[in-house]
């Protein structure tokens, strides 16, 4: 990576901002989410926030910008005590949130997007020339390679990350708040995140970070503060922890290992799923097998091609090729995939896996109705039980005639899984299954993909998360371009490898 | 994503009232007992079977459009099937007269808002049009359409009458003591709500609305279903075509029925509680908003109220009752 270095204007007009928390707390419905927090960051420093889902880390990172204003206790910028009652009165402060789901306008370039608000005019007439040459200054200084003119919605999402870093610092912030910054990137883009976050603390800006990667948490920042349901645990040096005791902070408990153990690789069992040259949209003429009981990682960056396959395998996109679950091919549609035995929890659980204003109940059942129903009558006696069993196997607790919305996003996954445990007999194909999952619900889930497998069913997984890849697969297939560039089993099943592989000589790969 | 609502202890009583589902009933009833003190004719079995009669075809109409709604649909053309269907029941039945005409004339009148419905849903889900503008194109075609079947069905000037008793009979039967499309209405309704609340292509319908992504991702044709909540709608327009011909009994030619039938059925899905963006609703919200519409007209003639304001009742109602809905949806965050 080469040296970053950002623009003069921001790292000499910063302003050494030291926020405050005191005695901070905050309830929603009369039920506390925050007790009695007292924080400070400081200038300069990358701090993080870690905890599981529900702990209470967005609402502090939403209090300190302005988005909610706390119920007691006080928020203090540089000593003075502040009320902020609106975001934009925290960036007048110098405090920016780069929020999870980014808050760009997808029609607009990047470069009105980086201004949006504050666009150089005179009279009211946009300078484009000028946006254009002050958003190529700021680009250039801070090694983003964004073309300016390109509209934001065609960008990729580490892309509009970047567009939104870029906004953050051209309105003069000082401290910048990242709720999972690096949840969508892969490999080389996380890599570049974290230097121009060490970059942005060098010049004395303050990070506030928010992220369920610990190893990121431990790399990059310099204080760590644990919070659990709602209230501190402890604020330490980064130095002085390690993922174990981050983790036992964070739950309460020590939580053994993050993997649970591999069972053996089956290498004589049955082939279930044989793929020879397939080609779909973002597919390029794949062949692969998975055997029975056989945990098979896909790796690579993203948009390398992934989520493609997964999607022609299922039939959710029009394919060449041909797909084989235990010798039989298998139909080019979702209904003919899920007959044959295969089932997909897709990348994005929100747009792609739950209907969020729907009960929990009738998510769990949702391709599976037909099993719960005589005829076209749903039985709602046997829905239920159904759909209890299988969400006490996924360990969701809870009145599951709630709104699916209301449940935090590991449970949510699980949910997915909760799904999949009905339909699945062959194949299960799992596509970012810890997104935005925290720790607890992460080992449950990584149980539950073990245990199919167990089971003697295929499984797929796809991560953006080298680890883990390495963590759950007995072999890992390696995609650049939507080809397979690499096949690792065994020894080879390092970090290293999958990114060599992953960055390999592109020349090799040929068009895409 | 942090929002720690798995381990609620006791949620406050403001937050446990399902707040949405009451939103059509609580001024439905206040309106209902207002207008049973304020005019004594209000109540009588009379005006009621009277209101009911009228609103007949348009909860037909109104029912099936809520599945298409639901589904992430919407139909604009209703109106324009409505007086198409009415059209050609009432030519078929002049030009081929007796019982013969009198069955063709339902029969083709009936399938023929089918057919519209099939191809609005054709149009809307293979080649992609936005619905909106889909129905709103189909609904000038039908229109015109509709021009040229009157033409030929009119001799010389005047409208198309089917004053036969062989035909009115369908509107003047009276079982029980209640009229048939009052009966026809609630069956339909019946059978409808039950097919959304308890049969898989209901639940289908509200997750083709809900997240058409998701739904397709789990296996739900979504194509299909949201092709037959448009073809239940045309069919639907179709029946109210028919039964409200028999009512009147000349056929309606003025393209101003048709668009009046259209808003007021978009009206009455809204006032009910059923979201315009797909996903959630249900039939009987649906029929309380319409029958709070026809209310609400019905007292303002009852207390002798300048019929002008019933217009801009309604629009006030509207915009409260979405109000209301995207106020309880942020409460709910």
């Amino acid at each position: 990576m080469g040296r970053l270095i950002l623009p003069d204007s921001v790292v000499t007009g910063t302003p050494q901002l030291l926020v405050e928390l005191r005695g901070v707390g905050k309830s929603f419905g009369g039920i506390p989410v925050l007790t009695d927090i007292d924080l400070r960051l400081e200038p300069g420093s990358v701090h993080a926030l870690v905890g599981e889902n529900g702990a209470g880390k967005s609402t502090l990172s939403k209090i300190i910008a302005g988005l909610y204003t706390s119920d007691t206790g006080e928020l203090l910028v540089n000593g003075e005590e502040q009320r902020f009652t609106s975001p934009r009165e925290a960036l007048d402060r110098g405090i920016a949130t780069i929020a999870q789901e980014l808050a760009l306008v997808p029609a607009l370039s990047v470069a009105e997007n980086v201004f949006l608000g504050r666009e150089p005019r005179t009279l009211g007439w946009i300078g484009r020339r000028t946006l254009r040459s002050e958003f190529l200054d700021l680009a250039r200084q801070t090694g983003f390679d964004l073309d300016p003119d390109v509209p934001v919605g065609s960008l990729r999402t580490a892309d509009q990350q970047k567009v939104e870093i870029l906004r953050a610092l051209a309105r003069g912030a000082s401290l910048i708040i990242m709720d999972e910054p690096t949840a969508a990137l892969a490999g080389h883009d996380t890599q570049l995140l974290h230097d121009v976050v060490r970059q942005l603390a060098a010049s004395g800006h303050t990070v506030l970070l928010i992220s369920h990667y610990l190893g990121e948490v431990l790399e990059l920042c310099d204080t760590v503060t644990i919070l659990r349901d709602g209230r501190l645990i402890r604020t330490a040096p980064a130095a002085d922890e390690t993922e174990a005791t981050l983790i036992e902070g964070m739950l309460g408990r020590t939580l053994g290992s993050v993997f649970p153990e591999k069972p053996a690789a089956p290498t004589d069992a049955r082939e279930v799923l044989v793929v020879r040259d397939l080609v779909a949209p973002g597919v390029n003429g794949v062949s692969l097998t998975i055997r029975a009981g056989e945990i098979v990682g896909l790796a690579g960056l993203v948009g390398a091609g992934r989520s493609e396959i997964a999607h022609a395998i299922f039939g959710a996109v029009p394919r060449t090729g041909t797909v084989e679950i235990d010798g039989a091919a298998c139909g080019t549609s979702i209904p003919a995939a899920l007959d044959s035995g295969i089932f997909l929890i897709p990348e994005s659980r929100k747009e792609q896996g739950l209907v969020l204003g729907r009960p929990i109940r009738q998510n769990v059942t949702l391709s599976n109705l037909a099993q719960v129903a005589a005829g076209n009558w749903v039985s709602p006696a046997r829905e239920r039980r159904a759909a209890r069993d299988m969400l006490e196997r996924v360990t969701v607790a809870g009145d599951d005639r709630r709104d699916v919305s209301a449940l935090s996003g590991g449970n949510q996954q699980k949910v997915l899984f909760a799904r999949a445990l009905q339909r699945t007999r062959k194949l299960l194909i799992a596509d970012e299954p810890t997104r935005g999952v925290d720790v607890g619900s992460r080992r449950a889930i990584y149980d539950l993909i073990v245990e199919q497998a167990a089971q003697g069913i295929g499984v797929l997984v796809i991560s953006s998360d080298v680890e883990e890849v390495l963590g759950l697969a007995h072999r890992i297939l390696v995609i650049r371009g939507g080809r397979v560039v690499a096949e690792l089993t065994g020894d080879d099943l390092t970090e290293e490898k999958v990114i060599t592989a992953a960055f390999a000589d592109p020349i090799t790969s040929g068009s895409i | 994503m942090s929002t720690p609502v798995q381990t609620q202890p006791t949620p406050t009583l403001a937050r446990r009232i399902p707040w949405r589902s009451l939103a059509i009933v609580v001024p439905f009833l206040a309106v209902f007992i207002a207008l049973s003190v304020g005019s004594p004719a209000f109540l009588s079995f009379q005006n009621v079977g009277n209101v009911l009669d009228r609103q007949s075809g348009i909860l037909i109409v109104a029912a099936a459009s809520t599945l298409v709604i639901i589904a992430g649909g919407i139909d604009l053309s209703i109106g324009a099937t409505y007086m198409f269907t009415a059209v050609i029941c009432g030519t078929l039945i002049v030009k081929v007269g007796g019982v013969p005409g009198v069955i063709l004339g339902i029969t083709v009148g009936v399938l023929a808002g089918l057919l519209v419905g099939i191809v609005n849903g054709l149009i809307s889900t293979y080649l992609k049009v936005n619905p909106l503008i889909a129905t709103l194109a189909m609904s000038f075609i039908i229109l015109g359409a509709t021009k040229l079947v009157s033409q030929f069905g009119k001799q010389g000037v005047g409208q198309i009458r089917v004053d036969f008793p062989e035909f009115r009979w369908l509107a003047t039967t009276k079982p029980l003591g209640v009229s048939l499309p009052t009966w026809i209405a609630f069956v339909v309704l019946v059978i409808l709500g039950v097919v959304l609340w308890r049969t898989t292509f209901g639940r289908y319908v509200y997750a083709a609305g809900g997240n058409s992504e998701a739904a397709r991702l789990a296996g739900i044709r979504v194509g299909f279903v949201r092709i037959s909540t448009f073809a239940l709608a045309g069919l639907a327009a179709g029946m109210a075509g028919v039964i409200d011909l028999a009512r009147t009994p000349s056929v309606p030619e003025n393209d101003a029925i048709a668009t009046t039938l259209t808003f007021t059925v978009l009206a009455g899905i809204v006032v009910g509680g059923t979201s315009i963006l797909g996903g959630e609703g249900a039939i009987w919200r649906t029929v309380l908003g319409i029958l709070f519409i026809a209310m609400l007209y019905n007292g303002f003639t009852l207390l002798r109220i300048d019929p002008l304001f019933q217009g801009i009742a309604l629009g006030v109602i509207i915009l409260l009752a979405v109000g209301f809905d995207a106020w309880s949806k942020l409460r709910r965050r």
